[in-house]
């Protein structure tokens, strides 16, 4: 049994996003957390002051620790976003914005 | 004026929709505004639309309930009584001098476009968010909020590992401990700080619940079902792993809370779900100026009509109180009414609402009862090394929050907050208050939080002119 | 935090201090304030020579306590947008270099070396070296620590106590008396009230302001960067609504943007015409920021008297009591100078400065109350 299963679900066409550059499969209707957690990662971001990796906490956009950086814009909530075809997902550090 | 009197909505969980229902079935125009893609909250959470499922009520209960609102709603909908504002998250609603409303959001999940909303009454149904108390390892990937984990599952179709560890204290752990179990995913232990005995002190008003014990016997069955071993009266004392969750150690608590020695043991898991009650979201109310109250101060003041201090502003459901679904849609129905009533100028009249006001203080009774039985243990703030992260978004550890208040002088959450940044990062506090005030003796106070989340400053640049 | 300075500055002349709050450390304005240390809004005058003798103290408590408090001399810039603002601004800064302000003209093909992510197209500006920062709530903390004085929060004064002679003897608070020889007004806004528990006057009036910041963000921002309007803004006596934003990065990682001021009693609620006027103002010192978060806003309320400068030292209609309060939006770039004084008056030690213009009886004698 798996959750899709249970609630009989019926997705569209699967499509691929990727994560640092890696291919990632998704359906459509997922949020970046969920295709993450589909594939067995869990974190995607590392903390800004001592570098610990971290991902979805809360689960619905309270928390702020799932922040990660999507098709170049940071600090965009994991748990809350859906992915669309070709996503760029990377592991967001720090802040996320470039240091100059 | 021929414009019919209009309401906004904020929440459309079940105490947003019982008030949108029952307002607009009294000819009352409203505006829902919810920051999710379907009506629902938390409670009902739905799958999202694109994942075609055909079988949600797998994962719900009360969905006869459910079925009733959402096609009252819709059906509203269809006639343009009410607009639904989907993917519109607000961070703050204002009073004009004209004794009108202002609700401003912010749009789409990306959340960078303004959008605002009039009216001539507000009904705050923002819902509530769960309260973890820290413990070392809590800020490993793999540990969520128990309600996150079923946020996850209900709104996305995804469980956060196989082998799951649910732990806390709290009327949740059973449905998430059920729900993930029935989705596929091993459920290791249901770790429940609270005794069966501390139930049962709250006897006459859980008796007084029938709904409820029968609610309690079928979880009991799935539990049993699921193979989950229930240890009560303990507590997760560590969670361990480098950079993702491997283990929890569990161990016992005797009477007073504190651990049994001896009685630590290691259990492997790659996800631990874990909760210890709920807080009320009361950020757009404070603005707004109403009073705050309820046994932590931290919950909206309403009268017997859900009206707060603050003319035109209602609220219903967890935001005044922690009280689950079926209170927060007595309340929203109340509300509704005095709304209707209200904004013709016409005084409401309880009695056409008897049956919602008993259902009111029935729940009301048995949820300070749960409330009393389901306390955090004692002494969990002492089992805190100095080097546990504490605030999760600025990274301040125990340590650092204690010489805070101990060389330092800091008697207050805000106090503490200035001197250390507990509070300060992106979640402003709202996961790390209570265990700031758990540590210091602090009283745990609601935090002022004049933007309710994130404003872009292009957004606020360009807010209209009034 | 000028309560905090003046315990640490009398502590070090030897006195015994006591320090009695109503409510925590830096729970008044200091807890809402940036922490500006400057010199480059002050035009030539008393408040100006309080300034340069409080940013060499603070260099010297910045030294001593260094990251404890967040000292950052990071210095200050003030632009211009149009040439006809920049004549002003290099007139401004020239009666400044007179009176012992650091003050370096910068072209306008010079801005992006101090400021890469400044605006184009500004005219030019004036770099204030000077100008510094620190964190106010932890510096109002840490200097009471250093100080050695004993610490009452949460005691709230209700009285002053007099001896036979009349002399303030001390004050009554409601957790019991507290005798002293001598009493420090540091209320800050509230120091109209604790004069008149003394049975004196003092008009202190509030000045909200309200502050925005940001998300956590590296370093885009070096320095305290604001627009040359900023100073008709400190100096205006305009209770409407008035924003030019002061800019400036922090250690910690948020950008603050403050503030706003208006004179609107203790009135804390949202005003979003303020943090509008300050987010467009920011943006228009840095269009990048247009994207920023705002992660939160605060007010605070700044005590003014009428003619803009605080009132520092003896009254002589109490005898025993001293006033130091009343620095407006300066209070905790002004707090070291203002501690220095009041110790040295405490002491009957000569002044480093003139107190004449500082004169708490001031509004007695010419009538300069009315707002």
């Amino acid at each position: 049994m798996n959750p899709l299963e249970l609630a009989r679900s019926r997705p569209g066409e699967a499509f691929t996003v990727t994560f640092d550059d890696r291919p990632v499969p998704a359906v459509p209707g997922q949020t970046v957390a969920a295709v993450l957690w589909a594939a067995g990662v869990t974190a995607w971001r590392s903390t800004r002051g001592a570098g610990r990796p971290r991902g979805v906490f809360c689960g619905i956009g309270v928390c702020f620790d799932c922040l990660v950086t999507v098709n170049g814009r940071p600090n965009q909530r994991a748990c809350l976003v859906p992915v669309r075809p070709g996503d760029a997902i990377r592991t967001q550090e720090g802040t996320g914005h470039d240091d100059d | 004026m021929t414009e019919r009197a209009h309401l906004a909505v904020v929440g459309a969980g079940p105490a947003g929709l019982a008030g949108a229902l029952a307002a607009a079935d009294r000819g009352v125009r409203v505006t829902l505004v919810d920051a999710a893609e379907q009506a629902g909250g938390q409670f009902y959470r739905q799958p999202a639309r694109a994942l075609g499922a055909r079988r949600p009520e797998a994962l719900h209960h009360q969905w006869r309930t459910w079925r009733r609102l959402r096609e009252g709603i819709e059906r509203h909908i269809a006639a343009g009584r009410i607009t639904h504002l989907t993917d519109h998250h607000v961070w703050a609603v204002q009073r004009a001098s004209d004794s009108s409303f202002t609700v401003y959001a912010l749009r789409g999940p990306a959340e960078e476009e303004g959008a605002t909303v009039r009216a001539d009454a507000v009904l705050l149904a923002t819902g509530g968010y769960e309260r973890v108390l820290p413990f070392p390892g809590w800020t490993l990937p793999g540990v969520v909020t128990a309600g996150g984990a079923q946020a996850m599952l209900k709104g996305a179709l995804v469980l956060p590992g196989r082998r799951v560890v649910v732990a806390g204290t709290g009327p949740l752990l059973l449905p998430v401990a059920t729900g993930l179990a029935a989705a596929g995913a091993r459920v290791a232990a249901l770790v429940e700080s609270a005794a069966p005995v501390a139930l049962l002190r709250g006897a006459p008003a859980l008796a007084a619940e029938p709904g409820k014990l029968a609610e309690g016997a079928w979880y009991a069955g799935q539990l049993m079902r699921h193979r989950i071993r229930t240890l009560s009266r303990h507590s997760v004392v560590e969670a361990h792993g480098t950079d993702r969750l491997t283990a929890v150690t569990v161990a016992a608590l005797r009477n007073d809370g504190r651990i049994r020695p001896g009685s630590a043991r290691r259990i492997s898991c790659d996800t631990l779900a874990v909760g210890h009650g709920m807080l009320p979201h009361t950020d757009l109310a404070e603005t707004l100026g109403c009073t705050l109250s309820g046994p932590t101060g931290t919950a909206v003041r309403v009268d017997d009509e859900q009206r707060t201090d603050v003319p035109g502003v209602w609220a219903a459901g967890e935001t005044t109180g922690i009280g689950g679904a079926a209170l927060a849609l007595a309340e929203g129905h109340i509300a509704g009414r005095s709304i209707a009533a209200r904004l013709r100028g016409v005084a409401p009249d309880p009695r056409s609402w008897a049956a919602s006001a008993r259902a009111r203080a029935r729940l009301r009774r048995f949820f300070a009862a749960l409330e009393a039985a389901y306390a955090p243990p004692a002494g969990w703030a002492d089992r805190l090394t100095d080097d546990t992260v504490v605030c999760r978004c600025e990274e301040v550890t125990a340590g650092a929050v204690r010489t805070a208040a101990r060389s330092l002088g800091a008697g207050d959450l805000r106090t503490v907050k200035l001197f250390t940044r507990a509070g300060m990062g992106w979640c402003q506090g709202r996961m790390c208050a209570p265990a700031v005030a758990g540590l210091t003796g602090c009283p745990l106070t609601a935090g002022r939080r004049p933007f309710a989340r994130p404003v872009p400053l292009g957004v606020l640049a360009a807010l209209p002119d009034d | 935090m000028v309560g905090a300075a003046c315990a640490l500055y009398a502590a070090r002349a030897g006195l015994d201090v006591r320090v009695v709050d109503r409510g925590p450390v830096a729970g008044g304005t200091t807890g809402a304030g940036e922490g500006n240390l400057l010199v480059s809004d002050k035009e030539p005058g008393p408040e100006l020579d309080l300034a340069l003798l409080s940013a060499r103290l603070w260099s010297r408590l910045g030294d001593e306590l260094g990251t404890a408090v967040e000292y950052e001399p990071k210095g200050g810039l003030v632009v211009a947008a149009a040439p006809e603002g920049l004549t002003a601004l290099h007139a401004f800064a020239d009666g400044q270099r007179h009176a012992g302000v650091e003050a370096h003209p910068v072209d306008a093909d010079q801005l992006p070396f101090l400021e890469p992510h400044l605006a184009t197209g500004m005219a030019g500006g004036v770099h204030y070296p000077q100008d510094a920062q620190v964190m106010p709530a932890l510096a109002a903390a840490r200097l009471l620590r250093v100080s050695g004085a004993r610490l009452h929060t949460g005691w709230t004064v209700t009285g002053l106590l007099r001896g036979p002679d009349g002399a303030a003897a001390g004050v009554r608070t409601d957790r019991g008396d507290l005798h002293a020889p001598a009493v420090v007004n540091a209320a800050g806004t509230w120091g109209g009230e604790l004069a008149a528990l003394a049975g004196v006057r003092l008009p202190v009036l509030p000045r909200r302001g309200f502050v925005l910041v940001t998300e956590p963000l590296p370093r885009m921002v070096r320095h305290k960067v604001y627009a040359a309007d900023y100073m008709a803004d400190v100096a205006s006596d305009s209770a409407a609504l008035r924003t030019s934003p002061v800019v400036e990065g922090t250690a910690a990682g948020p950008v603050l943007i403050g503030a706003s001021r208006e004179r609107v009693g203790f009135d804390r609620s949202l005003s979003l015409a303020a943090v509008r006027a300050l987010a467009a103002g920011a943006i228009g010192l840095f269009p990048f920021l247009e994207r920023v978060r705002a992660l939160r806003t605060y007010a605070g309320f700044r005590p003014y008297l009428p003619d803009h400068l605080p009132a520092i030292g003896p009254d002589p209609r109490a005898p025993g009591l001293f006033h130091a309060c009343g620095h407006e939006g300066a209070g905790i770039g002004l707090a070291t100078g203002t501690g220095q004084l009041i110790a040295q008056t405490l002491t009957g030690k000569a002044p480093d400065l003139d107190l004449t213009p500082f004169r708490p009886e001031r509004f007695d004698t010419d009538g300069g109350d009315t707002p």
